[in-house]
Parts: C-alpha cells; sequence; structure tokens
C-alpha cells in the first residue's frame, strides 16, 4: 500500500480558514499531521507608512470575533508611544469591555461551535453537528446561547460604540464615561446572564463523563503555559506581568515586562503555514512550545479573585492534582469558568464608583518611538509592537496573535487525536470530526471569519504521495 | 477696465423658466430655485474651479456634459440636472475617485464626517464601478499640528483655494501629473518647513475628506469647520 495524505478543507467550526493534512504510512497508520492556516493577511506590512492614531482601527480588523482584543493591545501600545497613564475610568472601561468580548467569544465557542460536539457525540451524523439542529432538539440551550452573547455584545455597543470594531476605546483611555443608566442598564442583565452561564457550567460537567477517551487524547501532553497574571497571583486580562510555567508548575519567568517580550518568545516560520509558530526563546524551537489562552490562565493564576469563579476554580484545579491540567479537552472547562469570572468581575468594576468618574481620558503627544500593548484575548495572550518616527508615522510592526502562541501545541494536539482515532483503511467521519474538534478545544481565531460567506464546508482529499486524489469526502 | 452690464437671463432647467444675472453660474441659479445639484469640490464662499465633475449638467444641443459649477447661464439654453446618462457618468467619476487613492471608510479620522462618503450615500454608489489601484503616497506628518495623507486626497483643492483666497498665503499647491498629482506645501517641502504656511488650519477644516486632518485625533474623531469660510467672507462685505 502506498502512502496516503489525508486532507481536511477546511476546518469547520473555527474562527478563520484551516485545512488539516494527515499523512498515512505504507499500512495506513497515521505518520503525522498538520493545521496549515491558508489565509495571507499582511497586517504588518501595511500598516507601515500610517499614522499611530489609525493602528487601534486598523488591527481591529484583524478579526469580527474579537475586534476588542486588537483595540485593547494597540491603544495599550500607543499609550506607551505617548506615554501616557490613562485615568482609572478610562482603564476600567476598557477592562469592562475586554471582558465583555471574552465573555461573548467563549459563548460563541461553547453554544454556537463546540456544544454539537457535546450533545449530539462526536460520532454523530455531520447533518447535526451544528446549532441549527441544536435549535430544533434543545431550544433553551440554543437561545441561552444567544442570549448570553448577546449580552456581551451589549456591554461592548454601550461603552464602545459598536458591537463590532467599536470605537470607544481610544488612545490615552476611553472616548466616553459611562453613564448611570449604562450602567443600570448593563447591571440589570446580569443575574440572567450568571443564571445561562451556571447552567452551561452545569451542562458541561454532568456530561463530560462521556468523553473520556477525548479528554485523554485531545491535546494532552506536558507544555510550557504562558499568561498574563497580577503580582498577587490572580487572573488578569488587562493589566498584570507575564509569566511562564513547566508542566509540572514549576514558574520558569517571573514577572516579565510585556515591553520584553522578544527576550523570552522567538518567532519561527513554517513553510507550509502562514501562521507563525512562537515559542519560548530559553527552550528553543520547537522545545519552547508553550500553550496560552483559558487553560493556560487558570493553571497560572492561583485564584480568580471572584467568589463564584474561585468556588469553581478549585474543582478545576483538583482536576491537575496540584500540577497544571493538561488536557485541551479543558479548555472548554476554563472558558466556562472565565465566563462567571467576566460577569462578576464586570459587575464589580461597574460598582467601582472609581469606573463613571468624569476623566476617562488623557492626551499626549509621541513621546516614544517603540511601544508594546498586551492584553488577554479571549484565545491567550495577545502582543502588538510598534516603532513610530517622532512624528507618528508607523516604520514597523510586529503582531504576535493569541492564537499563533498556540500553534506548535495545535500541531501536536491533532496528532496525537489522529493517531489515537484515525485509521487509515477505514477512515470515519467520526474520527476526522475529532481531529478537527481538538482545534476547536483551542478556540482559534485564525483571523477574521466574518469575511466567510456562505455555507462553510468541509472537504477531505485522500491523496496519495504523488498527491492524486484517490478518495474525496465533501462535507456541506 | 469695461464691466459687461449684468443682465437677466430667462432659460429653462428641468423644462421650468427660471431667470438670473448673466453673472451667475448654472449651480447658482438652480440653487435660488430650489434644484439641487451634486457638488464636492464647490465651497461656498470660494471661487469655483469645476475640478471634481460632480455637478455636471446637460445643456440641449451640447454634446458633452457640462460642470454648473463654472457654467454662467444663457438665453435660452435649456438644461437638464438629472438623467440616467448623468447619474451614470456621476457614478462613475465617484468610482474613480475611490479607485484613485486608498479610501477606507471604516478606519479613518473622517469616517461620519467626510463628503465623499455622503456623495456616495446620496448618489447610491454601492461599490466602486472600476478596479482600485492601491496606489500608496507618503504621509506628511511634519506638521505639529496638521497631518497630510494623500491616500485620502480627491484633488478637490478647496484647501489651495482657501489659503490663496481667504488666508492670503497660497503655501499650498498641486505637484505632479494625472494619478500622480498631490498636494504639496511651498516647493514640495515638509508641511514643518514650510514657510509661507501660517497654520491657521484653514485648509485642514475645509477638506471634504481625511486627507487634511488634525494631528492625534483617531477615528472618526475629526473636526471639521466647513461653514466658517462662508461667515468669514460674509464678515469682509463679501457677501
Amino acid at each position: 500500500m502506498e502512502n496516503k495524505k489525508i486532507i481536511i478543507d477546511p476546518v469547520t467550526r473555527i474562527e478563520g480558514h484551516a485545512k488539516i493534512t494527515i499523512d498515512l504510512d505504507c499500512d495506513g497508520k497515521v505518520e503525522d499531521a498538520k493545521i496549515h492556516v491558508t489565509q495571507y493577511r499582511g497586517f504588518e506590512k501595511f500598516c507601515e507608512g500610517r499614522m499611530y492614531t489609525e493602528m487601534p482601527a486598523i488591527t481591529a480588523r484583524t478579526c469580527g470575533i474579537c475586534p476588542v482584543s486588537h483595540v485593547v493591545a494597540s491603544t495599550k501600545a500607543i499609550d506607551e508611544i505617548l506615554a501616557v497613564t490613562p485615568p482609572q475610568a478610562g482603564i476600567n472601561i476598557r477592562k469592562i469591555i475586554n471582558l465583555a468580548q471574552i465573555l461573548q467569544s467563549h459563548t460563541l465557542n461553547f453554544f454556537h461551535l463546540s456544544s454539537p460536539d457535546f450533545i449530539y457525540g462526536f460520532d454523530a451524523p455531520k447533518e447535526d453537528r451544528n446549532i441549527f439542529k441544536m435549535m430544533q432538539t434543545h431550544p433553551v440551550m440554543a437561545k441561552d446561547g444567544i442570549i448570553l452573547r448577546a449580552f456581551g455584545q451589549k456591554i461592548i455597543e454601550e461603552l464602545g460604540g459598536k458591537r463590532i470594531h467599536p470605537t470607544g476605546i481610544t488612545p490615552g483611555g476611553a472616548a466616553k464615561k459611562i453613564e448611570e443608566s449604562q450602567k443600570e442598564m448593563i447591571l440589570k442583565e446580569i443575574p440572567n446572564a450568571m443564571k445561562i452561564a451556571q447552567g452551561a457550567l452545569k451542562y458541561f460537567k454532568e456530561n463530560l463523563h462521556k468523553f473520556q477517551k477525548e479528554i485523554d487524547s485531545f491535546a494532552t501532553f506536558p507544555s510550557l503555559f504562558m499568561a498574563l497574571i497580577n503580582p498577587d497571583g490572580t487572573l488578569e486580562h488587562y493589566d498584570g506581568v507575564l509569566r511562564f510555567i513547566d508542566s509540572e508548575g514549576n514558574i520558569l519567568e517571573e514577572g516579565i515586562d510585556p515591553q520584553n517580550y522578544k527576550d523570552y518568545i522567538g518567532e519561527a516560520v513554517e513553510e507550509d503555514s502562514y501562521l507563525k509558530s512562537p515559542y519560548y526563546k530559553p527552550l528553543g524551537y520547537p522545545m519552547g512550545m508553550y500553550r496560552v489562552g483559558a487553560l493556560a490562565r487558570l493553571n497560572i493564576a492561583s485564584t480568580c479573585g471572584t467568589p463564584l469563579a474561585d468556588e469553581e476554580l478549585k474543582n478545576f484545579k483538583a482536576l491537575g492534582g496540584g500540577k497544571p491540567v493538561l488536557n485541551s479537552f479543558y479548555y472548554h472547562y476554563a472558558r466556562l469558568i472565565e465566563i462567571i469570572y467576566a460577569i462578576e468581575k464586570i459587575e464589580e468594576l461597574l460598582n467601582d464608583d472609581e469606573t463613571i468618574s468624569e476623566t476617562v481620558r488623557r492626551t499626549s503627544k509621541v513621546s516614544k518611538n517603540r511601544g508594546v500593548g498586551c492584553s488577554e484575548a479571549p484565545r491567550g495572550t495577545l502582543f502588538h509592537e510598534y516603532h513610530v518616527t517622532k512624528e507618528g508615522v508607523i516604520t514597523a510592526v510586529n503582531l504576535i496573535i493569541a492564537t499563533g502562541n498556540n500553534n506548535l501545541a495545535m500541531n501536536a494536539g491533532i496528532k496525537q487525536a489522529a493517531l489515537a482515532f484515525v485509521d487509515g483503511n477505514n477512515i470515519t467521519d467520526g474520527a476526522l470530526n475529532r481531529v478537527e474538534a481538538v482545534i476547536r478545544c483551542f478556540d482559534p481565531c485564525l483571523s477574521c471569519s466574518t469575511h466567510a460567506l456562505g455555507i462553510v464546508s468541509s472537504k477531505i482529499e485522500v491523496r496519495d504521495h504523488n498527491k492524486n486524489i484517490i478518495k474525496v469526502i465533501e462535507r456541506n | 477696465m469695461i464691466r459687461e452690464k449684468v443682465r437677466v437671463k430667462t432659460f429653462k432647467i428641468n423644462g421650468v423658466d427660471v431667470t438670473g444675472q448673466s453673472n451667475q453660474t448654472i449651480l447658482e441659479v438652480a440653487r435660488d430655485n430650489g434644484i439641487e445639484i451634486p457638488t464636492l469640490c464647490h465651497l461656498e464662499g470660494l471661487s469655483c474651479v469645476g475640478s471634481c465633475r460632480m455637478c455636471i449638467v446637460e445643456i440641449k444641443g451640447s454634446r458633452e456634459p457640462t460642470p454648473a459649477c463654472t457654467a454662467k447661464i444663457k438665453e435660452g439654453i435649456e438644461v437638464t440636472t438629472n438623467s440616467s446618462k448623468i447619474e451614470a457618468t456621476r457614478k462613475m467619476i465617484l468610482s474613480m475617485m475611490f479607485s484613485e487613492r486608498t479610501h477606507t471608510c471604516s478606519t479613518c479620522v473622517a469616517n461620519g464626517d467626510c463628503e465623499l462618503q455622503n456623495k456616495s450615500v446620496e448618489l447610491e454608489l454601492q461599490h466602486s464601478q472600476v478596479p482600485y489601484l492601491n496606489k500608496r503616497f507618503e504621509i506628511d506628518a511634519s506638521h505639529k499640528n496638521f497631518v497630510n495623507d494623500p491616500n485620502r486626497c480627491i484633488l478637490c483643492t478647496r484647501c489651495i483655494r482657501v489659503c490663496d483666497e481667504i488666508e492670503g498665503a497660497h503655501a499650498l499647491d498641486l505637484a505632479g501629473r494625472g494619478l500622480s498629482t498631490r498636494i504639496i506645501h511651498d516647493m514640495d517641502e515638509p508641511w514643518a518647513d514650510s514657510q509661507s504656511c501660517t497654520s491657521c488650519g484653514k485648509c485642514v477644516y475645509v477638506c471634504p475628506t481625511g486627507a487634511l486632518y488634525e494631528k492625534d485625533v483617531s477615528e472618526e474623531e475629526v473636526i471639521k469647520k466647513r461653514g466658517i469660510i462662508l461667515e468669514l467672507v460674509k464678515n469682509r462685505g463679501k457677501y
């Protein structure tokens, strides 16, 4: 039997476009598996020559799901360039919008993208594994997902001006103060949002026992973890310092100022993907593989700092038995805890008198020629680095998008799942769905899903070593 | 100098009899009679140059469309301000403006306060009818208060006219030809080095797009004061 290659193109129910290739050996056993990000965006290049003030608006267009994350990282980089510290109200407004974004994005992943797998199982007919089927069989759950996501989006719209690509976060702070009426409107919806979030968590935990094989083989391996963290060890998504831990939970680097990220993170480029592969520099490439995102954040933080999330964090930490949780399947669990944290934190910040004070923005002129903005996006740590002339014209840009940090781990993860589930002599739809589901664990945002039109279909091609297609399985 | 005597002329716009003074343009008489003709480079208080061709109208017997802002009225002419041919031509002109430079509304400082954007809505131009050229121009951010981004310039020359006619400095002018034409300061020097610019900001406030704008403002934050020119002219007793 000849060597064969299975290609899953595009990967479905993720944000953005990617394809997976699975290489089979002569006996039909999995030899290797890789994810290829097939889009090229060019932001780092075409931003050159533009004014620094435009960067939040331009880089927000990297994505339609998590534009807030880019706006936050971008404005933080510009704050550095302007050498300005936003007033506390401005920071709090940014934090609330950022948390609302994390809430809506995590909700999207759980309810809209991943829950069909949990409800119907990974072997369910492909026609059933989508939110439309869920609307028929679990209408309350589907509606809850929409309500919870809308709650996050409404906060972004109220405070940021627009649901997608908001303009309310500006260099030096925020564009507008929070009005009392807006605060009341958001606070009023919090109890219902919390009820939905807790319901989702309960459902997930009750059904977890069905997926033991997936838990064991969906990117379950030792790796480093990276996230922002407060100096007191609490969960942080906006401020804080960077921390790296290893798979045993030992702290490798503590208190890294995000401005110095380049001393610790290297960027490798692979021939078959447009997504770069960052790695932890002291361990080199590819040994310095690390994971970011909800799983990494909860592994690194000792507490969330809010009561309900902390209660659940104890259960989460118990899974690792005192060590970091290494199963990527638990990204889903971590995201659900973060939804609860986000709701609690939004309430806490809104009730902080400082948040509704009048001064929300400070202005300044270009004072430095380099600035790094770092924040925790739903999918992990995001870096924006800008270099400017003294007049404020951008001369160089470097972006490490949250998903990129997970690139090496995602590749290792799909290989692990492919080895566990794919048999080249009997390629089943359920096995291939599991390989895609590994990617869904990481909830990658492969840039700008808003540009995907029409019905997303999936095509799996089985090719021999000469790349001749010998079998095609199509989904649409 | 022998001045031509101003006379009253009678003619037709869209089949309706109208009268005006012989030194008036078709645009002025049309607006006096409540007939709207779209304009872009025209700004009340400044001279008319007919550079944008947005106000083109048809005059019976003439093969070519005529810009209403510069065409003086004549006795007995029959003007049509709206026909399917004119509408199509205006849309094509607007498309060509979009294609020549990089007008990305969503990330522009003038988003929401841009005359080019508003004109597209008014004329129902949903997409450019010609391909984008994606030509890149260097931004001049040397001035301490203002930015000149030629990527958003439609070459209406309002800035040149306001600097010359109202401020009296004539610090701005055009350089280059065709697609490469740019607004320059003095002898094509960085704005900050211009000896004749008074930094009054009038050019910035009359610019119809986000080509000239105040420094340090972000998306949608541009400040335009296009009405101030007419006020200044009135204050000087010219109206």
